[in-house]
């Protein structure tokens, strides 16, 4: 599975499996456990040196900058996902 | 006190663990030693063809998914996963189980001399070409030469004292040395120890090569590392990790462990005479192959072998020359004394480790690795280095010397325990 739920974002050209790929070679996982519902840390196993990692390699990838409270408010990679979606699309528009 | 007359506790060296130059494992490194093959050749890590010295002896071919997982790998300095691949290794070779024990009695004294090179220069490079955001939140525990002891710790379950201690080339001695003493005093039952180096970088090749200690024989890699030889030109840079355990005598003896040798001691000493060379009279190697002695209980008599530190440097063999014969008096001229270096390359701050599990199969094998490239001797160096073929004989007590810039110096006393 690599298709995120349908959301209405979706028209935006971002690959889902792009970041499942991303996040699983940062946080050392496979990237099929990469997936909306699933917490950074309960499930990904990730700390805050992975978390600060992954961010950095996110906003080199999508050119977007992560403050740091809006990065503690993202537990999930639906989350991030979600992030992403809205700010990427803000600057194609 | 023991049948020697030294210290009351014991220190058995119960497993090895080796991921060198030379070979993986202890047979491997053996194999190499005994054979008199050279580890050098041509740098592969980086494009090293505007150096003066381009030929080093590299670890080649190391997986470090065979021994930890994929992010611990990434996230850990070469230093540290060739130190923690050793360490599993040593444990296995051991028996011992920390996960199965009193996590207190078994501490870690892993040292390095320059710890995470690469990882330094490239977040050099990231914050001077990208900026401060860009620099890997993982750069200080992958710098910091005490992150082995800390990695080892975690994945091996071993929570007694741990700590490096760092004095660049006698780095590895002056751990297992230190590790002894842990054990010694009562504060551990075992001990994980040893030296691990990745320090084949392009800063850190440069900056020896101004140092000018580097050999330059870049078109003979085999025959570079020539310790005591009229034609020596310095030394050629090596990387790896070897780790020991050390165990009290007894606790070894209660679980049947295969006990490889005794750690009788370490002599240490300052030269307190400059930052890099030695004291041309080897004054300094001399006090601490003296203090070894006095400590464990030996007489220059019971010493039969020397693995010397002989880094193939004009200056460093003939202070080590002489010293050896300060320290031993007639007996330096009986007995065998040889550099493994001429085949490992120098580890740095896991030479003295390696060279201690040289000593210590020298004893249980029999056999004393030669000195390799020993074709002309310097008129200088005027004692017996075992020159370019390995030799068979009886080793009961051997010494193993190590020095490093800033003038430390350790010297290992290894023994024979019979069975």
């Amino acid at each position: 599975m690599s298709e995120p739920a349908q959301t209405d974002a979706d028209q935006t050209t971002l690959d889902f499996a792009e970041l499942q790929k991303l996040a699983a070679d940062i946080l050392g996982v496979e990237p099929d456990r990469v997936q909306l519902d699933v917490s950074f840390a309960k499930d990904l196993a990730a700390d805050s040196l992975d978390i600060v990692e992954l961010i950095m390699a996110i906003e080199d990838k999508y050119h977007v900058s992560l403050a740091e409270d809006e990065l503690d408010r993202m537990k999930k990679v639906g989350d991030l996902w979600t992030f992403l979606v809205a700010n990427t699309a803000t600057t194609e528009r | 006190m023991s049948d020697n007359g030294g210290p009351a506790v014991r220190v058995a060296i119960t497993g090895m663990g080796l991921v060198t130059p030379l070979g993986t494992g202890i047979d491997a490194v053996w194999d190499s030693l005994i054979h008199g093959r050279s580890a050098i050749d041509a740098i592969s890590q980086f494009d090293a063809s505007a150096y003066p010295t381009r030929i080093a002896a590299e670890v080649r071919d190391f997986d470090p998914e065979l021994y930890m997982d994929r992010k611990t790998a990434r996230h850990v300095a070469r230093y540290c996963r060739l130190g923690l691949a050793a360490a599993r290794m040593a444990l296995e070779d051991s028996g011992l189980k920390p996960e199965e024990m009193n996590p207190d009695d078994v501490g870690v004294i892993v040292s390095s001399g320059a710890g995470g090179m690469e990882e330094i220069e490239r977040g050099q490079q990231v914050l001077i070409n990208r900026g401060i955001t860009r620099i890997s939140p993982f750069l200080v525990p992958m710098m910091i030469t005490d992150m082995a002891s800390g990695l080892i710790a975690i994945e091996l379950r071993c929570g007694g004292p741990n700590y490096a201690v760092v004095s660049a080339c006698a780095s590895s001695g002056h751990a297992l040395g230190d590790a002894a003493e842990v054990i010694r005093r009562g504060h551990a039952v075992a001990m994980i120890a040893g030296g691990a180096e990745a320090a084949i970088t392009p800063l850190m090749m440069g900056a020896f090569c101004q140092l000018g200690a580097m050999s330059k024989r870049n078109d003979d890699p085999g025959g570079s590392s020539r310790p005591f030889d009229l034609g020596r030109d310095g030394f050629l840079m090596g990387e790896g990790s070897v780790i020991m355990v050390l165990e009290e005598m007894g606790h070894a003896r209660a679980r049947g462990a295969r006990i490889w040798a005794e750690l009788l001691g370490c002599g240490a000493t300052a030269d307190m005479y400059h930052f890099t060379a030695p004291d041309p009279q080897g004054n300094g190697a001399a006090r601490a192959m003296r203090a070894v002695m006095r400590q464990s209980g030996i007489a220059p008599q019971d010493v039969d072998y020397v693995n010397a530190h002989g880094t193939s440097t004009p200056l460093g063999d003939l202070a080590e020359t002489l010293a050896i014969k300060e320290a031993l008096g007639d007996r330096a001229s009986e007995i065998p004394i040889s550099s493994t270096k001429s085949m490992s390359g120098h580890l740095l701050g896991a030479a003295g480790a390696l060279e201690a599990a040289a000593t210590v199969l020298t004893i249980a094998r029999d056999v004393v690795p030669p000195t390799i490239n020993l074709e002309t001797p310097d008129p200088k160096c005027d004692l017996d280095y075992v020159p370019n073929v390995a030799r068979p004989a009886r080793i009961d007590v051997a010494l193993s010397n190590s020095f490093g810039f800033g003038g430390h110096n350790a010297c290992l006393a290894l023994g024979r325990v019979s069975a």
